[in-house]
């Protein structure tokens, strides 16, 4: 029955996306749309005293000004899972008070008949200040370093096993080392935007999201109006990274804005906006420290990490949080520290936690290797984590080993001389280096609807996302499997609020968590489509036993005789049937605390209550999980060139292969691969967001300032997968992607610069002026 | 890695419709008179200051004939709104993307004259006579122009949001006819940043229309 699933077929929504009638946002033709432009802070602390927008009214085509002297009161945002509705800046509702916490923070909107009309009167309004001594420059606060919560999905901050220090101190061979990574912007291309638009008390937004169901609970909640009134659309989104998890002021804005002038509004931010108001990954310092036998075993590992926040919410950059399971060791400690900075509120980007984490611990793994002068693979196969040792459980499937033998055949691994900087090819010094990749399998419940068509079609209504991952594509493929329909036949809709509630896309949980319930609600219907036949005397399967019964081609049939059975569209039509449909929730989550039952009467429940007699959900929640921990694992290879007197850096090539479970679509989950390895050539070697280092203001807000790679910086990359089914993840098999690509890959091409050059640069990024 | 959109090695290609920042500033030096750029130029909107020392000049309306996709229309446009603006805004074509409206991202790229252009860089008023083609006048009817079946079969995109510049890029790239090898291709579509990383099978769905 398998039939699409795992084929490299074209993205069902490409010709849209080619053709450029996707679309985004900022791109609905409202009629009577107003532009709004945000005014921001030009300080970094202190309050506003007065704003002046007496000239800014007076400008043509203006429509008023929106400050914290007239506009609405919000409510407090109340949950942090993003899926729910995670508002970025919790303590920060935008235009509530006079507060300035950081620079280019939201002080006022302007809505004009046009953009351009907006946009002057905003440069008119005068805006004075009472300036306060902000907290800027992270090095100089880590004397106040205090020890935060728990950090994204519960993640723990602080773990231990054994007693590191003790193992330490014994230790043949060890090091200590510092790492640190600057501030990264996720620079997604297109910049968020909002359209709001009221009719009377009902709310319809169309938002940059990658939680439409986020959204509508958030404004919902902040706004003060019921969910059923507040519809949000993100069908297509220009790339997310993560900064469109977390919601952002410019999603209240909008509506806010709106409901003051009685006009639809859209916000669409300018590019500087969203380097400092609409998210960013933190800095951190990571101090690593291993503990080495002479038999290259590792006694100990600690993993000290301190990150920055915002004074308006609390986010950590969970470093250290694959350190406990990703090797073999009986002593670990991982700690994370957190300092408070006036700077815009940091957020999930691109593997939060694991990206910047496996750059500092892959890094000291190789200087690890290299005291002990064991080759970096051996090494780190000789401290093969069998079982997750923190949490005592198995993976429920790993592949790493192959991995890294797959992955030094690609990048010509045998012809690395351990020696560096003793290399050459031409004038330029070539370096060898590797890493391991990994991320957790995650999971969250997750519903969807599917109906079947007389004439022949089938439908699938899902409240999740497509954020360029290749959801919609991959989503096709598992409901056309389960309808035994061919993909043309099989349309998938996603991002709006009003479907069944599907997982946000963050954390790389989609496919694993919409994808068992797609396919769930889709055979749900299958069932009820056979049940039909059964009881149907003119059906050939008439009397037949469902279990007996399957579909494919567009029929369904006796398993062990294809020309016994019947059309689908035949069933229908005979028994008077324009449709039938089915919903379904799988209510699986790798996460334990993120399981939910839906309050009684709500749409939800109702689509609990026929998952009961679902036995495609009842077969998936039934697995036995608890016994086994998922992750997803990987080998990073990089190949790199340095010139010797300019420092100029050249990756030559990229090797990458992923254990992720099972491949859905080899052509998009190679893109998504390759995405993850080229934003980890961007972290390792270009991307840094510099901060005025007396006003802490963003110096570099602009694309010709945070460079990001671009088509001349790309190597040759050999993506891989094993390819091997999860068993116990889903009926599907198959893990998250869209993180796992990053991790490592800084390390692999730092360590590879050290191979090359015999400098071993801990400051990302590695620019030429830190090699010369 | 910045704008390179423009490079082109064969000056006498040149339109005069000039995409380079230097450039597009240099014209505004002679034809400046007539626009209002203030935001543009005195500092960008959005960064609040004491704001009297800005004159508050009134904008200007221009009347510009556009061709764009081969349908001439005459608009009253405000003069400072840029042909990117023109069309997301004011003509519903909203295919062509901004990602920076500063010429630093190539979302906006549009054809002008047969020319890859940054339409975020150019001004309305500027493009009187050109002939602008943009994404959606690509395809012929429901046939899809060979860089859109290249892009599609390839996997040259994710989000789709750089993908109609890169593609209006890709096609003024095969025109141009200078990019021979792999790494010339990479070169002259530098201008076109795609943060989903689908630049490795941009460039095999450029080969793919240059070579058939
Ligand atoms: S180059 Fe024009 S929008 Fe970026
Ligand atoms: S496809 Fe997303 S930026 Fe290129």
């Amino acid at each position: 029955m398998n039939e699409s699933l795992g084929k490299p077929i074209d993205r069902v929504e490409g010709r849209l996306k080619v053709t450029g009638a996707a679309t985004y946002a900022a791109e609905y033709q409202i009629k009577n749309l107003a532009y709004g432009v945000p005014v921001l802070s030009t300080i970094t602390k202190g309050r506003v005293k007065s704003i002046d927008v007496q000239q800014a009214q007076k400008m043509p085509g203006v429509i008023g000004v929106m400050t914290s002297e007239n506009c609405m009161m919000l409510h407090s945002p109340a949950g942090s899972d993003p899926g729910s509705g995670k508002f970025a800046e919790k303590d920060l509702l935008p235009l509530q008070n006079d507060r300035v916490l950081y620079g280019g923070q939201y002080i006022a909107v302007v809505v004009a008949e046009t953009t351009e009309q907006a946009e002057r009167a905003a440069a008119l309004i005068g805006v004075t200040y009472e300036e306060q001594k902000p907290a800027v420059g992270f090095e100089n606060h880590f004397a106040t370093a205090y020890q935060p919560g728990s950090g994204l999905g519960g993640a723990k901050t602080q773990e231990k096993r054994g007693d590191a220090d003790a193992a330490m101190k014994t230790a043949a061979v060890t090091t200590d080392e510092t790492y640190t990574t600057p501030v990264y912007s996720h620079t997604a291309m297109e910049p968020h935007a909002t359209i709001a638009e009221w009719n009377g008390e009902k709310l319809t937004v169309y938002d940059a999201t990658q939680s439409v169901m986020g959204v509508q609970a958030l404004l919902s909640t902040i706004l003060g109006i019921p969910k059923e009134n507040t519809q949000v659309y993100a069908l297509y989104i220009g790339g997310g990274f993560g900064s469109k998890g977390f919601t952002w002021a410019n999603t209240l804005l909008a509506p806010m804005a709106a409901k003051q002038f009685n006009r639809p509004v859209k916000i669409e931010l300018k590019r500087q906006q969203v380097f400092s108001a609409a998210g960013r990954r933190t800095q951190t310092q990571q101090k690593i420290g291993l503990g080495a036998g002479t038999d290259g075993k590792l006694v100990s590992v600690k993993h000290d990490t301190i990150s920055e926040t915002s004074f308006v919410d609390e986010f950590v950059e969970t470093a250290g949080v694959a350190t406990p399971m990703i090797y073999s060791s009986p002593n670990v400690e991982v700690k994370h520290s957190l300092v408070r900075l006036n700077r815009g509120t940091p957020c999930p980007m691109r593997a939060p936690g694991e990206s910047v984490g496996t750059y500092a611990l892959e890094v000291a793994m190789d200087e690890m290797a290299r005291k002990l002068k064991m080759d970096p693979i051996q090494f780190r196969i000789a401290n093969h984590s069998d079982m997750d040792e923190q949490k005592k459980k198995q993976f429920s499937s790993k592949y790493l080993k192959e991995c890294y033998l797959r992955g030094a055949e690609s990048i010509g691994w045998n012809d690395r001389n351990p020696e560096p900087g003793q290399t050459k090819q031409g004038n330029l010094l070539v370096g060898y280096g590797m890493a391991t990749a990994t991320y957790p399998a995650n999971r969250s419940a997750s519903s969807a609807k599917a109906t079947l068509y007389v004439d022949g079609h089938a439908e699938i209504l899902c409240g999740t996302q497509d954020i360029g991952t290749g959801t919609y594509t991959v989503m096709t493929q598992v409901a056309a499997d389960a309808f035994g329909l061919p993909v043309e036949k099989v349309k998938v809709k996603l991002g709006n609020s009003s479907y069944p509630k599907g997982a946000q896309s963050g954390g790389s949980q989609v496919s694993a968590s919409v994808g068992p319930a797609i396919r769930a609600a889709a055979l749900g219907a299958m069932s009820k489509v056979i049940k039909i036949a059964i009881a149907d005397h003119k059906s050939p399967l008439y009397d037949k036993k469902e279990e007996d019964i399957m579909a494919g081609n567009g029929r369904i049939h006796l398993k062990d005789n294809a020309n016994v059975g019947e059309a689908l569209v035949d069933v229908l039509r005979r028994n008077g049937m324009d449709k039938v449909e089915a919903q379904a929730k799988t209510n699986v989550s790798t996460r334990a605390q993120q399981s939910t039952t839906a309050p009684d009467g709500s749409p939800e429940a109702k689509i609990e209550e026929e998952s009961k007699t679902n036995a495609a959900v009842q077969a998936d929640e039934k697995t036995e999980r608890k016994d086994y921990v998922f992750h997803s694992f990987g080998a990073q290879f990089a190949k790199v060139l340095v010139d010797p007197d300019l420092g100029t850096i050249r990756v030559e090539k990229i090797a990458s292969i992923m254990d992720i479970g099972t491949v859905m679509n080899l052509k998009t989950a190679t893109n998504q691969i390759m995405g993850g390895i080229i934003f980890g050539m961007g972290m390792a070697l270009m991307e840094e967001t510099k901060y005025d280092p007396i006003n802490g203001r963003i110096v570099t807000r602009d694309m010709a300032q945070y460079l990001v790679p671009v088509n001349a910086d790309i190597p040759e990359i050999d993506v891989q997968f094993i390819g091997k089914p999860d068993p116990y993840i889903s009926p599907i098999g198959a893990r998250g992607i869209g993180e796992i690509g990053i991790t490592g890959m800084a390390a692999a091409i730092a360590n590879a610069i050290y191979n090359a050059t015999g400098r071993r640069v801990r400051d990302l990024p590695i620019t030429p002026d830190k090699l010369i | 890695m910045g704008d390179m959109t423009d490079y082109s090695p064969d000056e006498s290609n040149k339109s005069k419709l000039g995409t380079t920042r230097r450039g597009f500033l240099s014209q505004l030096g002679v034809a400046g008179a007539s626009l209002t750029l203030a935001p543009l130029l005195v500092r960008a909107a959005g960064d609040s200051q004491k704001g009297e020392d800005i004159a508050a000049a009134p904008a200007e309306i221009t009347s510009v004939s556009l061709t764009i996709n081969g349908k001439t229309q005459v608009l009253n446009l405000d003069s400072r709104v840029t042909l990117l603006d023109a069309l997301r805004e004011k003509l519903g074509l909203t295919g062509t993307k901004k990602g920076c409206d500063h010429g630093q991202c190539g979302a906006c790229t549009v054809l002008a004259d047969g020319r890859r252009i940054n339409s975020c860089l150019t001004l309305a008023g500027m493009c009187e006579g050109a002939e602008i083609v943009t994404i959606e006048g690509l395809a012929k009817g429901e046939q899809l122009h060979p860089m859109q079946e290249a892009f599609l079969k390839h996997d040259g995109f994710q989000c789709g949001y750089c993908t109609p510049g890169q593609i209006c890029s890709a096609v003024g790239l095969v025109k141009e006819g200078h990019a021979k090898t792999d790494a010339e291709i990479k070169e002259l579509m530098s201008g076109n940043i795609c943060r989903c990383g689908a630049y490795q099978n941009i460039v095999a769905a450029i080969k793919e229309v240059q070579n058939a």
